[in-house]
């Protein structure tokens, strides 16, 4: 392009305040690449919900139980085409800190209610055939080491003991951002080995309607089946449900967005700043690009195209750096499985601040197309 | 031939006729150009001079269509100016007039050769042959040696001899040179007169010269006077009054 130079000659001008800004651009923009990944990890749920789905929970709260015998009646219910249920079971796998979820699964339903989950037949088979067989995600087996038939005790903190499993199958995502964390073991285990309060009674259910369209219906239909029993449901979609989950951490999505708005807010003030000054400095240079035929849309455009390169260079940068603090994976180990930056938010980072740059050299770019030669040309 | 009467046949190169320009300064209307008529015709090397204040740079910003007067006409070869919008004036000026500056006003961050290139950016010239004109231009001005350094690692004369190569580049109708010795010193202003007199002598430019430099003034084919917004032909008598 045989205007690069100008554009890119003007960036030496003060090389030092040129690196300043680029890193004010690159610092916003990393900080936006990490809160997209942190607000994309609490999110991470709500992302994957299958549209078909919904949750049922007890109504006074999730960690409260409903009882199995539900099951036939909820798929008694018009609309429903399936049904499975889970426990969290909370155990710890040595420390504490080793952290991931734990599920008591249906055998029967469970498997083809989440079907974004890929476990080879002959894995699934020699799950179901051990008593104490575990399926694991793909992502767990990475994070410690496992391998099929590792034998992997986890200490019980709602039910009691330590529980030992044996590694019988492993599970895929079908997407990135598939949850593949996550440890499965069977109902049947659990409940013939706690004891007596807990037989008979599970977590939640999901359950599948025949029509997403249909959902509000048949969630209002569940909780009035169930209304004035023992056991009162609260069913939701999947989608609301992982929302009102993640929600549970405070108010993430407003959070990000109020720290996204100020850094950005403050990153136009200092570059349209920079930029003004810029312009200002070189009044003279610009008045005779005029002088010599260049047109006041060309210095306009001129200006902005700076503006934009500072925002594209320092923006590129911030959000390699995001990636590449983030390809290592969650840094809390289980706590946020998806932490990701994917490659929609890099662009849409990129095109935020491009925004930026276009928006903080507006002003400048404006006076600049603006100057009178003869004036510019005048002052010394 | 260099008329200031108004009585030029219509070939003049620059056909200027009752030229005026107001400037409003707070309440009070100064008068800086009165009715001013000139012919130039191509090839001539006029040199303007007059006292500090009489509408030389004026007159030269509105002949190199920088500014606009507030009545008359300036025709030329063949273009009437005054009545074209900003972006066609620009395109016009871009096309017809080279200007040298006193302060010479190359661009810091540019090279000598990137200066000179600036005029040839607006035409539809390939790399290679804007390279080849811009190794022209500066091989004219005697500094091919230097394409490549920047405006700081020139002296003074260097500058205005690249600043007068990129005036030279686009091949314009005329140069306008406003005070081009006017930061040099005697040696340097010299060798930037003997340029520009070589500039009309072999290769037919048409210059028109604002100096306050009796000396340079010396080169032209003709030095008009302009005094009070008023163009004379020969020596005004407030010039005469600045030379004793």
């Amino acid at each position: 392009m045989k205007y690069s130079a100008l554009i890119f000659s003007s960036l030496f001008r003060k090389k030092i305040r040129t690196v300043l800004t680029i890193g004010s651009f690159a610092v916003a923009l990393f900080l936006f690449g990490l809160l997209a990944v942190v607000r994309g990890a609490f999110n991470q749920g709500v992302d994957v919900a299958g549209a078909d789905r919904l949750v049922v929970i007890n109504k006074v709260s999730i960690i409260q139980p409903l009882p199995i015998a539900y099951k036939e009646r909820l798929l008694r219910i018009p609309g429903i085409k399936e049904v499975t249920h889970a426990n969290w079971f909370g155990g710890v796998y040595q420390d504490e800190r080793n952290f991931f979820g734990q599920f008591a699964i249906d055998d029967a339903t469970y498997r083809p209610m989440f079907p974004e989950f890929v476990i080879p037949d002959d894995q699934w088979t020699a799950y179901l055939n051990d008593r104490e067989g575990a399926v694991v995600g793909a992502d767990l087996v990475k994070r410690f080491k496992w391998k099929l038939g590792d034998r992997i005790p986890i200490k019980g903190t709602i039910f009691q003991g330590t529980w030992d499993f044996n590694i019988r199958g492993i599970y895929q995502g079908k997407r990135v951002q598939d949850d593949t964390t996550q440890f499965w073991f069977h109902y049947k285990y659990l409940e013939e080995r706690e004891n007596p309060f807990w037989k008979g009674l599970i977590g939640w259910y999901t359950v599948r309607v025949a029509n997403p369209d249909d959902s509000a219906r048949v969630a209002r239909q569940i909780d009035e089946t169930f209304a004035n029993s023992p056991w009162e449901t609260k069913t939701d979609t999947e989608k609301a449900f992982a929302a009102s989950f993640a929600k549970q951490a405070g108010n993430i999505q407003f959070l990000i967005l109020s720290i996204g708005a100020v850094v950005f807010f403050t990153l136009l003030l200092v570059t349209g700043n920079t930029m003004a000054i810029a312009v200002r400095e070189r009044v003279r240079d610009l008045a005779v690009l005029k002088a010599v035929g260049f047109s006041d849309v060309f210095v306009l455009t001129l200006v902005l195209a700076e503006s934009m390169l500072i925002a594209a260079l320092g923006g590129a940068l911030g959000l390699a750096g995001a990636k590449l603090l983030t390809l290592g994976g969650d840094p809390t180990h289980g706590m946020l499985p998806f932490f990701y930056l994917s490659p929609a938010t890099t662009v849409q980072g990129f095109g935020l601040a491009l925004i930026v740059g276009v928006v903080a050299g507006l002003l400048p770019a404006l006076s600049a197309m603006n100057l009178n030669v003869v004036d510019a040309l005048r002052r010394v | 031939m260099v008329r200031v009467d108004g009585g030029g046949n219509g070939s003049s190169l620059v056909r200027v006729r009752g030229l005026d320009k107001k400037y409003r300064r707070g309440s009070e209307d100064i008068h800086v150009l009165q009715g001013l008529n000139l012919d130039v015709d191509a090839g001539d090397f006029v040199a303007f001079m007059g006292p500090s204040g009489s509408g030389k740079t004026t007159m030269l910003n509105l002949l190199g269509g920088l500014d606009l007067p507030t009545a008359g006409t300036i025709t030329v070869a063949g273009d009437e100016i005054t009545h074209l919008s900003g972006s066609k004036l620009t395109q016009w000026r871009a096309r017809h007039v080279g200007f040298v500056f006193q302060m010479y006003n190359l661009i810091p961050v540019l090279t000598a050769f990137q200066n000179v290139e600036l005029p040839l950016l607006l035409t539809k010239l390939s790399k290679a042959e804007r390279r080849k004109h811009v190794e022209i231009a500066m091989e004219v001005v005697g500094l091919k040696d230097r394409m490549h350094h920047y405006p700081r690692q020139l002296s003074g004369g260097q500058e205005q001899r690249v600043g007068i190569a990129r005036a030279i580049v686009a091949d314009p109708t005329f140069l306008l040179c406003d005070e081009p010795t006017g930061d040099l010193d005697r040696k340097s202003a010299d060798e930037i007169m003997d340029l520009i007199d070589r500039l009309v002598r072999e290769h037919g430019k048409t210059v028109l010269l604002v100096t306050h430099d009796p000396v340079a003034a010396e080169r032209a084919h003709v030095v008009l006077h302009l005094n009070k917004g008023v163009l004379f032909e020969g020596q005004a008598a407030g010039d005469k009054a600045g030379a004793r």
